[in-house]
């Protein structure tokens, strides 16, 4: 319950809560404080403290005490070319491509239609967004390797230089920030439970006792389980030991009926109860959750660039965002595109 | 108290047992009078054990010659009987053993062998016909179709001859109940793909995992313990009769050892009916000796170039099989798993591929050692020159998917034209030629080497029948002369 409450005293309810924020800032203060000073540089002073007060955290609670809103953790926009860009760019002939990890399974998001002709053409909302970074930095949209990476080798992907970037479904939150640098959210959505519409499970709650829930490998959808779990929030009785590469197969492993329920982005579950008729999401969004362009830690020029890219992509009324919705995402959805719809991007990150 | 009139009872039916044999004794002592020491008078004992009864009247018989030639006769009758029934008794066990090897454990060993081909191939075109995308085509269906009915008869085969509660069996059971949930993964990912919906893909995914994981692991099983068996039965087959043999060398040894005796009291050369039995045990010995080697010859033939070619030509069409899977699963995954080795980082699929053509390419060499003809030669060395063909264009294919030209590399590997399919074809059909011709040389030598046991048994314990008459009727008639 602490973690939700958290989350409502940061929207403005909760006395405790907020007493509990203000205490945890205050133990965040203390902890960063004298890092700067040890540090030379500001900026290794800041990742560092970020990190030692990871270390020392105990509880899910810290964690999001410790970084605050992590979607606004990014660069300001700027269409310069820097390193990582001229890289991209100086890729001989056939190489000349933007390689990015996407997903091949979100239906909607990142996918192949089996019926889409003789072509492997990957297409999607995710893929969209590739194309139009592909078209600004390389000047061809199809200028693009697609490497399809499973949900746990996303960060291992971007740090192992496999990948200049991933735009897979993946959420920012602080436990990543530590590993790669993300863009500002280009879609906002929440953790929610698929079921059969027969199950007698109504939600995020205690229905989920003795239950199975599948979540994907890496996923958020998993620490978030296995840290409500340790909170009390989840009833201890349910099995959540159940994780799979990819989210959808978690739909067939219930429809198999080796899982009672899958737990995933709302986005995502919906392209899976688009898929069969027989189930549906049940409960409210119990977490918010904003997904970004993951790239190398270190990319800062290719991070601004990809901003910039997002500012644009955003305000192109004709091929842009809301097109690209409107395309993929409203059937699955819903026609109203403004809770998908990530607030004004800030862009607090300093270093 | 009621015990003693019962137990006062068994002695009196005693009164003594060494006088009643004594008569028999001296009846014998009639013609030659030799060199023998007069019987001691008998001295009145307990109770004796027949079997030293026995030796009594034997040593008593011993001290006449009649009483001689009745013993000889009679251990000569014995030998050659024993050499006849051993001798059948170590046959019938070899030509069982042989037979086993012809009819049932290496059709057994390349059913198994064949079941895993099915498996794997069927798994191979599933895949195949995912990457294909759309609807795929009716000659993956049909392949996918017609592997899944080979692999669900010959499970029915390898059933029926395998013990009941043997491991095999259990194996089998496996099989035969992940068949059925293999089949209906892939129907299901057919008929989302139909309606579009990448969840056919999953279950595409998690059918292969089963087949990776349980089938294919279980279908190796089998055929392993069908190729335990298989040599089981040759070393059943093949081991010298030692036993029958020694049994023959002394039966013949103890005829002429009578007939020698014969001749030198007598002077006379010829006994018939020791001469009849000295050449049915001959007969039986030279016959024996000379059928079990060339059953011998036959077998350990069909194994060296019969078994262990198809052995080595089953591993090399599994590698390639193995080899295809991996080659189509590079494309499914799409680089989604590396492997790191030292410190170079491989596309997991692509390296297990390569490890698969480097077993493939060692197979069939080793294949093309066992060769021993023309027609065992070519489709291997055709093969080879497929294998070869194969590397170079799946270099050129991978070289387009690391450029991100996935569309072409996928028309390179699974198109119509000029695709590492159609390598992978020609290596597969070139294996099948050449087991079917291995096959042949098989089914020959050893049907050769079982053959050359055919009647063994029957005609060794008629003619030792025979011999043994023969034996007893030719010391019957010496015998006869001492009346």
């Amino acid at each position: 319950m602490r973690a939700r409450r958290l989350r409502a005293s940061l929207k403005g309810w909760g006395g405790v809560a907020a007493m509990t924020v203000v205490c945890a800032l205050v133990a965040v203060f203390a902890l960063c404080l004298p890092l700067p000073g040890a540090h030379d540089g500001g900026a290794a002073g800041t990742v560092d403290g970020r990190a030692v007060t990871q270390a020392t955290r105990t509880t899910a609670v810290t964690a999001e005490e410790d970084c605050e809103a992590p979607e606004k953790q990014t660069l300001p926009p700027s269409s310069a070319d820097g390193d990582t860009i001229k890289a991209i760019k100086n890729r001989k002939s056939e190489k000349r491509k933007l390689i990015v990890g996407v997903d091949q399974n979100s239906y909607r998001w990142g996918y192949r239609d089996p019926n889409s002709g003789k072509t492997a053409e990957l297409e999607g909302f995710d893929i969209d967004l590739v194309h139009r970074i592909a078209q600004d930095i390389l000047g061809d949209p199809k200028a693009v390797q697609f490497k399809a990476i499973p949900t746990d080798q996303r960060i291992p992907a971007i740090k192992d230089g496999r990948v200049d970037m991933v735009v897979r479904t993946m959420t920012i939150n602080c436990d990543r920030i530590k590993d790669v640098a993300f863009s500002a959210p280009y879609f906002k959505t929440g953790q929610q439970v698929l079921v059969p519409k027969s199950s007698p499970i109504t939600g995020y709650d205690d229905t989920l006792a003795g239950r199975r829930i599948c979540t994907a490998a890496g996923s958020t959808a998993y620490s978030t389980l296995e840290a409500d779990k340790k909170d009390g929030e989840l009833p201890g009785s349910t099995d959540i030991s159940g994780t799979v590469p990819n989210q959808l197969d978690c739909l067939v492993r219930l429809q198999l009926g080796e899982a009672d329920a899958v737990v995933t982005d709302g986005a995502l579950a919906a392209s899976q109860a688009a898929q069969d008729p027989t189930v549906q999401l049940k409960g409210e969004a119990f977490t918010a959750e904003y997904y970004g362009v993951a790239m190398k830690k270190d990319a800062d020029d290719l991070v601004r660039r990809v901003n910039q890219i997002l500012v644009d992509y955003r305000q192109d009324t004709e091929k842009g965002w809301q097109a690209s919705y409107e395309q993929w995402l409203s059937a699955t959805l819903g026609k109203d595109a403004k809770k998908s719809e990530p607030p004004a991007p800030q862009y607090l990150r300093t270093t | 108290m009621t015990h003693l009139p019962t137990s006062s009872t068994p002695p009196t039916p005693d009164p003594d047992p060494g006088l009643s044999t004594l008569p028999a004794v001296p009846a014998q002592p009639a013609q030659p009078p030799q060199t023998q020491t007069p019987h001691g008078p008998p001295e009145p004992q307990h109770r004796r054990t027949a079997f030293a009864e026995g030796f009594d009247q034997l040593r008593a018989a011993a001290t006449t010659e009649p009483g001689r030639l009745r013993i000889i006769g009679a251990v000569l009758a014995l030998l050659v009987v024993a050499f006849g029934a051993v001798t059948a008794w170590q046959m019938t066990e070899r030509a069982t053993a042989a037979d086993d090897v012809l009819t049932s454990s290496q059709p057994l060993s390349s059913d198994a062998a064949d079941i895993y081909r099915s498996l794997a191939d069927a798994n191979t075109a599933a895949s195949s016909g995912f990457l294909a995308g759309g609807q795929e085509t009716a000659t993956s269906r049909d392949r996918y179709e017609k592997n899944i009915r080979t692999a669900a008869e010959k499970l029915v085969n390898a059933a029926a001859s395998s013990d009941p509660d043997s491991p095999s069996a259990a194996t089998i059971a496996k099989l035969n109940r992940l068949l059925p949930e293999y089949k209906g993964l892939v129907e299901r990912a057919r008929t989302y793909n139909r309606q579009g919906f990448p969840v056919g893909g999953a279950y595409l995914r998690y059918a292969n995992e089963k087949m990776q994981q349980q089938m294919l692991p279980a279908a190796e099983d089998l055929y392993k313990k069908e190729n335990q068996r298989l040599r089981a039965d040759y070393a059943d087959a093949t081991p010298y009769p030692w036993a029958a043999i020694a049994l023959g060398v002394a039966a013949l040894a103890a005829l002429a050892w009578a007939q020698h005796r014969n001749y030198q009291r007598t002077n006379r050369v010829l006994n018939h009916g020791l001469v009849a039995a000295t050449a049915t045990a001959t007969v039986v010995l030279l016959w024996l000796v000379i059928g079990h080697s060339v059953a011998r010859a036959g077998l350990n033939d069909s194994y060296d170039h019969g078994v262990r070619s198809l052995n080595v030509l089953h591993d090399a069409r599994i590698a390639s099989l193995k080899a295809r899977g991996n080659e189509n699963l590079t494309l499914v995954a799409r680089g989604a798993e590396t492997k790191k080795v030292g410190d170079e980082t491989y596309d997991a699929y692509d390296y297990d591929f390569r490890t698969d053509m480097n077993d493939l390419g060692k197979y069939l060499a080793e294949a093309g050692k066992l060769a021993d003809d023309t027609s065992g030669e070519r489709p291997v060395s055709a093969a080879v020159g497929n294998m070869t063909e194969w590397k170079k264009r799946h270099g050129a294919a991978r070289e387009q998917d690391e450029n991100g030209n996935y569309q072409r590399a996928l028309d390179m590997v699974i198109g119509t034209k000029n695709a590492t399919g159609e390598c992978f074809d020609s290596v597969d059909e070139n294996l099948r030629t050449a087991l079917a011709h291995e096959e042949t040389e098989f089914k020959h030598a050893a049907g050769d080497g079982r053959d050359a046991l055919t009647g063994l048994s029957a005609g060794a314990a008629v003619l030792a029948v025979l011999g043994a008459a023969g034996a007893v009727l030719g010391i019957g008639r010496r015998l006869s002369e001492y009346r």
